[in-house]
């Protein structure tokens, strides 16, 4: 017999859904089928079996969820497959996802990881969640971690998370050497700034929900509890954090499309035959990636040791999902064309709704463009996806008066806000980067250029 | 015949006896070897009878206060054979102690000098006519004191002593210069003067007790002033040269030459180790000096030989030997020892006392720290102000950046028994945090240790 594993989908997932079993106890399975289906915070992964054999039990019902890695989830007779198939000689070893784990981006130690974290507003996904969440955990009591006060607090002003830590005191306690002598990459995982405000997350999260809403006034019966699922807490914790630490800002300019308007029907007539169609938002993926290579300084992230100058605009577009949004990426977007770009965009918006993307399709990042147009927000200004140094709001385009000369006109026009990091874009920045965005949509025949 | 052990401790003090006891109770089939008395200098001639001594010259320097407390008494005196008497009482109580412990833990104790062969496993150790071999040796040897016969400064037993001499006298001298101001020389100093003698003492370097804290130097040696004792510091002792009735002393102090004459003089300039007469050289000990140079774990470089202790280096205190030999020997066995990192305390059972531990303030900034500084008065105590024992102070010093602990003085009344507070505060690597979120019971004196924990930080409560 050999059991099989509760996979880790990413370095640091710690539990998932088992959202589907694909395979029934007498099925037999060989090495590479498809045998069920994982689900965390945004990603559904499909898990592959590594060994022959036939499926004697199913230890884990489809739809359970909370399930730990490496808990047994199905139950692998030998009889079915190879040959000498002892069950002695079969290690119990976790399953592989489909999804090769070289794929998956480095495991951040910790969650606020800057320059190579995941990026996307929701997308910290379980690599994101795995420092902070589990420090917090720790010090509420679930396991104790043993160490001298002096080296929680180095741990915190450097920024090491103390559960990746070995300590060399007293019963494994971890002493004031064992920080000083934290790897490097420890040390800088999370960064001296972001540290601090983990710390506090840790605390403040459960101060929040010491007030019930009972407390707060609304009677218990009054309303019907959703459950928060990963995605929404992924969301609700990134968010109050770039809420809460990252000074933001917005600028907002107003942008004439009626060119662009016409400029869009003569691509998408010449694309027609290829069956591409490209939309308002792909060209102001292309115009902000087009931007960034303008004005450089807007492609930049903040941290600790120095601003990060982003080499390629990866551009991170906010999808709504059911439960919530996700960011899927558009990487080197000032490299691609604009029959690419809708392509890319139309496939991942479209995975992204039935949670098929790759960790790495919605990690990382550089800037974010969130568009609210389609449901005629006017304008609205978006919370900084961290790490990035600013985020664009997209309203509708709508039919304006505007001034041209002493007279009034009528236009087709569309606000965009642009939310910046003030560590690192700095309002004229945003600015320069907004007069060097506007025209590309204005006069649409420079973003070819 | 050869006897063989699994350990062989050589010397008998604080260090040597409790790794023998550590070692038994690990499993080693262990002797001992001690020239002289099982205990060695600390429990016989040093550590323990002092402190007998001058709890007789404490009490006997009470009575000049007892009216203050509403007190008084007839006929006050002394008798100076009962006081030594009462001290050698006490240290005979603790060398039996000694050797009941040795027995109970069923270690052999070989009486004599040992003189160390190359060996086996580590080197074979010759005491008289027996040859004892085992897989580990450990030199606790100890140290005794430094002397200068060029200038003078040897002890004859008569007008020049040392420590041992000044344990054992036939009498009070009515005058007394003692050499040096550590710890050991304020120690005779301070009893001598308590039982009448006129005392000056002699300081080599800008102030006394020169490894304290400049600020607990500063305020002891006003307090010592303030009960009669006299300095000279800095001063270099040029001669000493022995009279009949006494000792003359030329000396410079302040660039001033000036001969100082008393009964008696006592050289407590330093501390040798006791590496002579072994054969350590033959078997290729490094020896740097006058103490054995070891790696962390005591490990000498010679296969199975070890040191730990005064032997092994500064500082000089009873309590380092005994944890450097616990290290030592579980270290050999395989456990995991004790960290040899944790903070030393320093104690001086002068009136008043001092106690230390960790870095002084200046220690502080010379390793380019920040230090955080907190001070808080006896005179402001309420248990201190009951007592009558206002004098002195605590002095904490933080880390800056991490709030650690890093240092903490005391000069005051019974502040000896206190300083552990704060080592065991550094050895856990207490913040402020910790230091002041301890609850300490009122009325103590110790309540002086939180105030001058929250003075660092501007938070004292009764200032």
């Amino acid at each position: 017999m050999t059991d099989i594993l509760m996979p880790a989908l990413s370095p640091t997932m710690e539990e998932g859904i088992l959202a589907k079993w694909f395979v029934k106890a007498g099925d037999t399975v060989k090495s590479g089928d498809v045998i069920a289906e994982i689900e965390t915070d945004k990603a559904t992964m499909e898990v592959e079996a590594v060994d022959e054999g036939v499926v004697s039990e199913i230890l884990v019902p489809e739809g359970t969820e909370g399930v730990k890695v490496n808990t047994p989830i199905a139950r692998l007779g030998g009889e079915g497959g190879a040959s000498n198939g002892g069950a002695a000689e079969t290690p119990p070893k976790a399953e592989t996802p489909k999804t090769p784990p070289s794929a998956s981006p480095p495991p951040p130690p910790e969650g606020e990881e800057k320059p190579a974290a995941p990026v996307a507003s929701v997308s910290s996904a379980p690599s994101a969640e795995g420092g902070a969440r589990r420090g917090a955990a720790r010090d509420g009591g679930e396991q104790r971690i043993f160490a001298s006060p002096l080296a929680r607090r180095l741990a915190e002003q450097k920024g090491v998370d103390l559960t990746a830590v070995k300590g060399s005191g007293p019963h494994g306690r971890i002493i004031k050497a064992d920080i000083e002598g934290a790897k490097p990459g420890e040390a800088k995982a999370a960064p001296a700034a972001a540290a601090p405000a983990s710390a506090s997350n840790a605390q403040a999260a459960p101060q929040r929900q010491a007030q019930t809403l009972e407390q707060m006034g609304i009677p218990a019966g009054s309303y019907e509890l959703i459950p928060l699922d990963g995605m929404r807490k992924t969301v609700a914790r990134r968010m109050t954090d770039s809420f809460r630490d990252v000074p933001h800002f917005p600028l907002t300019v107003d942008i004439e499309l009626d060119e662009l308007l016409s400029a869009r029907s003569k691509i998408n007539a010449m694309l027609e035959k290829q069956g591409v169609k490209v939309s308002v938002n792909d060209m102001v993926l292309k115009a902000a990636a087009v931007a960034l290579m303008r004005v450089p300084e807007a492609n930049a992230s903040y941290t600790p040791e120095g601003i990060a100058m982003h080499k390629h605009a990866d551009i991170a577009m906010a999808v709504a999902v059911p439960g919530g949004l996700i960011t899927p990426i558009i990487r080197a977007c000032e490299t691609k064309g604009l029959a690419q770009i809708a392509t890319e965009a139309k496939d991942l918006a479209e995975r992204a709704r039935n949670k098929k993307l790759k960790p790495e399709e919605f990690q990382g990042g550089t800037f974010s463009v969130s568009n609210l147009g389609m449901f005629g927000i006017k304008t609205f200004s978006s919370i900084i996806n961290e790490p990035q140094g600013a985020i664009l709001s997209v309203g509708a385009g709508e039919k304006r008066p505007v001034v041209r000369g002493d007279r009034i006109e009528i236009a087709t026009v569309m606000s965009v806000t642009l939310t910046c990091d003030h560590r690192v874009v700095d309002g004229a920045t945003g600015a320069r980067w907004l007069a060097a965005f506007k025209p590309l949509l204005e006069d649409p025949i420079t973003l070819i250029v | 015949m050869a006897d063989a052990f699994d350990l062989i401790v050589i010397g008998s003090g604080p260090g040597g006896y409790v790794t023998a006891i550590r070692a038994s109770q690990l499993g080693f089939k262990t002797a001992i070897v001690e020239r002289a008395e099982l205990g060695g200098i600390c429990l016989n001639w040093g550590c323990i009878p002092t402190k007998a001594l001058l709890k007789s010259g404490e009490m006997y320097e009470q009575l000049d206060h007892l009216k203050d407390y509403g007190l008084s008494v007839e006929k006050r005196g002394f008798d100076f054979d009962a006081v030594v008497k009462r001290s050698r009482k006490v240290a005979s109580q603790l060398n039996q102690g000694v050797a009941f412990l040795m027995k109970k833990h069923k270690i052999e104790v070989v009486q004599g000098a040992a003189r160390l062969e190359k060996g086996k496993d580590a080197p074979t150790v010759i005491v008289g006519d027996r040859k004892l071999t085992a897989k580990h040796v450990i030199l606790a040897t100890g140290a005794r004191a430094r002397t200068i016969p060029a200038i003078g400064l040897e002890p004859d037993g008569d007008r020049v002593w040392t420590y041992r001499e000044a344990l054992v006298p036939k009498a009070a001298p009515k005058s007394l210069v003692v050499i040096g101001s550590g710890a050991i020389g304020m120690e005779f100093a301070s009893f001598y003067k308590a039982l009448g003698s006129d005392v000056t003492v002699i300081e080599m370097m800008p102030r006394i007790l020169p490894v304290e804290d400049e600020e607990v130097s500063k305020a002891a040696h006003k307090a010592f002033e303030k009960r009669g004792i006299k300095f000279r510091v800095p001063a270099n002792v040029k001669k000493l040269t022995k009279g009949k009735s006494g000792v003359s002393l030329e000396i410079e102090a302040g660039g001033k030459a000036e001969t100082l004459n008393a009964d008696v003089a006592i050289v407590a300039v330093g501390i040798v180790g006791n590496v002579e007469d072994m054969g350590l050289e033959a078997l290729g000990v490094k020896i740097e000096k006058t103490h054995v140079v070891t790696d962390a774990h005591g490990a000498t470089g010679v296969p199975g030989l070890y040191a730990i202790g005064d032997v092994a280096g500064p500082p000089w205190l009873a309590h380092k030997a005994s944890h450097e030999g616990v290290h030592c020997i579980e270290h050999i066995a395989g456990e995991t020892p004790a960290n040899l990192t944790a903070p030393i305390p320093g104690c001086t059972y002068t009136t008043p006392q001092i106690a230390s531990v960790g870095l002084t303030e200046a220690q502080a900034k010379e390793q380019g720290l920040e230090p955080k500084v907190g001070r808080f008065p006896f005179r402001v105590n309420g248990k201190a102000i009951a007592a009558g024992e206002t004098e002195g102070f605590v002095k904490t010093i933080f880390d800056g950046k991490t709030g650690a602990l890093i240092g903490a003085h005391m000069i005051g009344h019974e502040v000896t028994e206190m300083i552990q507070g704060f080592a065991l505060a550094m050895t856990l690597e207490a913040t402020e945090a910790e230091l002041h979120a301890t609850v300490f019971p009122h009325p103590t004196m110790s309540e002086a240790m939180h105030e001058a924990s929250l003075d660092a930080y501007g938070k004292v409560l009764h200032i």
